[in-house]
């Protein structure tokens, strides 16, 4: 349980505080690596990073105000799917569906790289025990309900976390 | 090479990327008696080090790492 026991496993915890498609991974991935190195994992869902525990995810991703954000093509020839779209501004801005069309590509992209979903990410950190806190407050803020989220999270506040945290090995902000 | 090592259970984690290698491991594993060997193929080349990384943080040893036709194979004995 905590550190006054020298035979408790390693203890990591994350805050995930971003809910777009490029942030949603970094927590899953190191979740569950971690799991899967018998490590307890704790992971605190606060602010933007709240609805990644809804049952439905639909996050997004998008290069705008992103600009180190890559835009290739998940299809064709080696050489045109190394290009990377010098897409304008305007474009990004003005054209219905950019975000969609970017969030499909980059899935996409994933896929074919071999590279797990968040949906998948996250029904393996369940399988793996992580203990999933989705932030009261941030419930309050946006009109969140208990039941907009899966079941196996549980809610808590900031002193929930930090009680988890303080036992903690290795703490991450996302 | 010179002893051949016997393994008692194979995964194909070819064509993945991390965290799966790790991850598919770390079930496959669980289903293993102590003692028991696991032969481990993957094709992400972060799978080297992260292997390694898992094996001394699990504590299942890490007997034999080598390199085949672009693949990675890895002899895993659950402790």
């Amino acid at each position: 349980m905590s550190k006054s026991d020298p035979n408790a496993p390693k203890r990591l915890a994350l805050i995930a505080s971003k809910g777009t498609l490029d942030w949603a991974y970094p927590p899953f991935i190191l979740a569950t690596a971690a799991g899967a190195m018998g490590w307890e994992v704790g992971i605190f869902f606060t602010f933007f990073g709240l609805p990644l525990l809804k049952p439905v995810l639909t996050t997004q991703v998008t290069p705008i105000g992103n600009p180190a954000m890559p835009m290739k093509m998940p299809f064709g020839p080696e050489g045109f799917q190394g290009i990377n779209w010098p897409i304008p501004q305007m474009v990004m801005t003005n054209v219905p569906g950019f975000n969609a069309l970017a969030t499909t590509l980059m899935k996409q992209t994933f896929e074919n790289k071999g590279v797990a979903s968040i949906e998948e990410l996250r029904q393996m950190a369940i399988e793996l025990d992580v203990r999933m806190i989705g932030c009261q407050m941030t419930m309050d803020v946006f009109g969140f309900k208990r039941e907009d989220f899966i079941k196996e999270c549980e809610i808590g506040g900031a002193a929930t976390f930090l009680e988890y945290a303080a036992d903690a090995d290795v703490q991450l902000f996302v | 090479m010179t002893d051949v090592i016997k393994e008692d259970q194979v995964l194909d984690c070819s064509g993945m990327l991390c965290p799966m290698p790790v991850v598919k491991a770390s079930k496959a594993m669980k289903e293993l008696q102590s003692g028991q060997v696991l032969k481990m193929i993957a094709t992400d080349p972060g799978a080297p080090p992260d292997m390694e990384a898992w094996s001394r943080q699990t504590g299942n040893e890490l007997l034999r790492s080598l390199t085949e036709e672009g693949k990675f194979i890895f002899f895993l004995r659950k402790k």
